[in-house]
């Protein structure tokens, strides 16, 4: 097996050149900059384009250009930037043009600073941009995921015509960790019937996100809302550990989700049974399976690094069938393992807020 | 004998995109210019042979709907960012023929950076600029190039230049560039500048056509509803204010320094061979040869930035990825790298790693008095540390851990550099785990050392710090 000790960040542009992704736009910004590097390096050496743009604003428009060509590309940047390149994804969205971009989350609001955070739950998988639009959020959790999840953003954006994003902290994009190499696949997808190239065969084609007539836009966006359910029921994933018999179960994501995952067995050691839920999508949001939960444990813990975000999304899935609890750190503060194994005792024992 | 007059190819006969109204007649104001350009550009697409591969790029503005008139591949684009858009799809396409349509408040106000930057590459592209002094969808609003003591709805008593400034003059600005190779200020006041400007805008086309680059032509139009006039009033008002304010010219031509260029479509993805074989050249060429750890290591090393605590982590990763184990390195990033403290995490692991950070490691290595105080306390029971002792002051606990005092820059002085002094820990930190065997280590330290020329010093220095374990020990 051909392996590479490799950045989080470098991970996602192994896996962008895998899915045939052509042309990278970007902005520098830490702690997501080396992903620039590596598609400076890599994307001219397989004839493919890489443009330093003059903003965050002008990347994802280059995006929205190469995207509507037909042909794979992307742009990554830290929340800062991807604040700004919320007007893109709208038109991207609002058009149906598939991209993939990625987020890896610094510490907010403003400028906050370079350290991890999970505080753009929001922005990521509530939109932020203006109109009825939803994006499809993976949420990586290793060097791996980083690369494989990057490829399977490639997959969804072109089967859904949408934007498919990756929500990863400053942790998992800084670490290193050893990647197995990808197959590249080919590209299944032909997109001749929409999308402008500039040749004869697509001429009559129009990327647009305009629709004048109130009916006309109705139509778009039920259209557009019905492509967004069909991807609720199809495109849910996540993983779990330990959660058959858990009577509190854990709901974390990312770097959070590692953390959790190395307290579990040292909780089940102290008599503790809890059991890990790790979104991977985060957008669509597994509501079905923490729902199926909330009817068997005795209460839902979800951690975070933000003050409180993801929890709303467990919260609608459990619909008040147990307690949730909350435990976020935030500014770039991470929990070790031992105040989150201190949170199951106090839950555990019955104390609860 | 062949029709003289007829509508260009390029334009559609009838508008079946526009929703409202005639589809025969545009949705532009009787005296408006927009009408006249659109011609001008369908007509040097159709004498040019290039409609077929030309994009139009419409945003915001009263050409948004552009793609309503053009027989060609259309994209209407966000408010300002039509110049980002064509790179995009120029870029993705060098052989297509991509046309920026913008107004002044687009390309002069909310999109003057992407005018700028585009203009500064060099895209291969065509941007027509329409400059009518004033915002023409939005209810006639001042522009960037409304004129000083012109009335708009948002300068009711006049532009003044104290509050809005003064007019841009996009051209001027843009031919302080290298890169562009045409631009031209036309007009459209009568019909000898409407033949100039079908000259300027056929010419800015045969340039990008024959790959010669970034082409720009602003066109002074009249908008008649936007300036409170009747159209010959418009034209007047055209060549009478206008034109002193923005004056008519060619403002840069180097298009006959500039070689013709043809590319090819870049519109299939990578073959996946090629793909293939570009990736698997990147691996990490590192023969896996297992080996059974007693314990899983969790380590952190620290020191301060410059003393190759982050390289000390890798090349320990990389030994236990060699080894067929998990393995994460995580460091503490950002400004603390670069001034004073530096320190990373790695883990070594049999089984799949949770954390990546360390809380609670079992190997410290501490380079500096302040890591040696900041990290004791967190290394478990019966853990490792390892202390430059030529550097620190302080004497870690020795009735709970596995102390080894070694002076590590000074071995690695002694070795030849005390850039080395990682390595020396890497040496101590193997020698007193007793979990990689030293030419295990060496062979990985071959193969992983960036610079060939300083493999035998990190070979001597790994030595110098196994042998000063065993010795001591």
């Amino acid at each position: 097996m051909a392996r590479q000790f490799m950045k989080g960040n470098d991970a996602i542009i192994l896996g962008a050149l895998a899915a045939g992704c052509r042309a990278y736009y970007g902005y520098p910004i830490t702690p997501a900059s080396e992903i620039a590097h590596a598609a400076a390096l890599h994307f001219p050496a397989l004839e493919g384009v890489f443009i330093q743009a003059e903003s965050e604003v002008a990347a994802i428009n280059m995006v929205y250009g190469t995207a509507g060509m037909g042909i794979r590309t992307m742009t990554a940047s830290s929340s800062p930037g991807y604040s700004l390149k919320q007007e893109g994804l709208s038109y991207i969205a609002g058009a149906e043009l598939p991209a993939v971009v990625v987020n890896i989350v610094r510490g907010g609001p403003g400028l906050g600073n370079i350290a991890p955070e999970q505080a753009d739950y929001f922005q990521m998988t509530k939109g932020g941009g203006h109109g009825n639009y939803r994006v499809v959020a993976l949420a990586p959790n290793s060097a791996q995921e980083m690369c494989d999840l990057t490829m399977l953003a490639f997959d969804l954006a072109d089967k859904y015509r949408n934007p498919a994003t990756i929500m990863a902290d400053g942790i998992t994009g800084q670490m290193m960790e050893v990647v197995d190499i990808p197959e590249p696949h080919p590209v299944p997808y032909d997109h001749s019937d929409w999308c402008v190239r500039g040749d004869a065969a697509t001429r009559q084609n129009l990327v647009s996100s305009i629709y004048l007539e109130p009916e006309e836009l109705e139509q778009h966006n039920l259209k557009l809302h019905a492509k967004y359910q069909k991807i609720t029921q199809d495109e849910v994933r996540f993983e779990e550990y330990r959660t058959d018999d858990a009577e509190l179960l854990i709901v974390a994501y990312g770097v959070v989700s590692r953390i959790v995952y190395s307290t579990i067995d040292q909780a089940r050691a102290e008599g503790l049974k809890v059991g890990l839920l790790r979104p991977i999508t985060i957008w669509p949001f597994p509501s079905e399976a923490i729902r199926r939960h909330s009817e068997k444990v005795k209460g839902i813990l979800a951690v975070e690094l933000s003050t409180g975000q993801m929890i709303e999304d467990v919260r609608l899935a459990v619909e008040g069938r147990c307690p949730v609890h909350f435990y976020g750190r935030c500014g770039g503060m991470v929990p070790g393992g031992k105040e989150i194994l201190e949170q199951y005792r106090t839950i555990m024992a019955g104390g609860a807020h | 004998m062949s029709k003289v007059f007829e509508q260009p190819h390029s334009l559609y006969s009838e508008f079946e995109r526009k929703t409202a109204g005639s589809k025969k007649t545009t949705h532009y104001c009787p005296g408006c210019g927009h009408g006249n350009v659109h011609k001008m550009i369908a007509e040097a697409l159709d004498d040019l042979e290039i409609a077929e591969r030309s994009v139009f790029v419409s945003p915001v503005g009263c050409s948004v709907f552009g793609y309503y008139y053009f027989n060609s591949g259309n994209f209407q684009s966000a408010h300002g960012r039509a110049a980002a858009v064509a790179t995009g799809v120029k870029r993705a396409n060098p052989d297509s023929v991509v046309i920026s349509y913008q107004g002044d408040g687009d390309l002069a106000a909310i999109g003057t950076a992407e005018t700028i930057h585009a203009a500064n590459r060099g895209e291969n592209i065509t941007v027509i600029f329409i400059n009518n002094a004033i915002y023409g969808m939005t209810g006639g609003q001042m522009a960037p190039t409304t004129m000083i003591g012109q009335r708009s709805t948002t300068t009711p008593r006049g532009r003044s230049e104290v509050d809005h400034g003064n007019p841009v003059r996009v051209c001027e600005m843009l031919a302080t560039l290298p890169a562009p190779t045409y631009i031209e200020r036309v007009g459209l006041g009568n019909s000898k500048q409407i033949m100039k400007a079908r000259k300027a805008i056929r010419k800015a086309l045969k340039i990008q056509k024959e790959g010669r680059g970034y082409s720009f032509v602003e066109i002074l139009a009249p908008c008649p509803t936007g300036w409170k006039m009747d159209p010959p009033q418009a034209r007047d008002h055209l060549l009478d204010t206008m034109e002193e304010i923005f004056p008519l010219g060619v403002y840069k031509d180097i298009s006959d320094e500039r070689e013709e260029h043809s590319w090819d479509r870049l519109s299939s993805p990578f073959e996946v061979e090629k793909r293939h074989e570009y990736l698997q050249a990147m691996k990490t060429p590192l023969d896996l040869e297992p080996i059974e750890l007693p314990t899983d290591l969790n380590c952190k090393f620290a020191g301060f930035g410059g003393q190759g605590i982050l390289t000390l982590g890798l090349f320990l990763a990389q030994v236990g990825m060699k080894a067929g184990h998990q393995v994460s390195w995580f460091p503490a990033y950002g400004p603390e790298m670069r001034g004073g403290t530096a320190n990373c995490s790695v883990n070594v692991s049999r089984e799949r790693i949770g954390a990546p950070t360390v809380e609670h490691p079992n190997v410290l290595v501490a380079m500096n008095q302040p890591s040696l105080e900041m990290f004791e306390k967190d290394i478990v029971d019966g853990g490792w540390i390892f202390v430059d002792s030529g550097i620190c002051t302080g004497e870690p606990d020795r009735e709970r851990l596995k102390v080894t005092m070694i002076p590590a820059a000074e071995i690695a002085d002694k070795v030849g550099t005390p850039k080395v002094a990682n390595v020396v820990m890497l040496g101590a930190l193997c020698a007193a785990t007793e979990m990689f065997p030293a030419d295990y280590v060496k062979d990985t330290l071959k193969v992983i050392v960036k610079r060939q020329e300083l493999v035998d010093m990190n070979l001597k220095a790994f030595d110098a710090g196994w042998e000063f374990v065993r010795k001591d020990g």
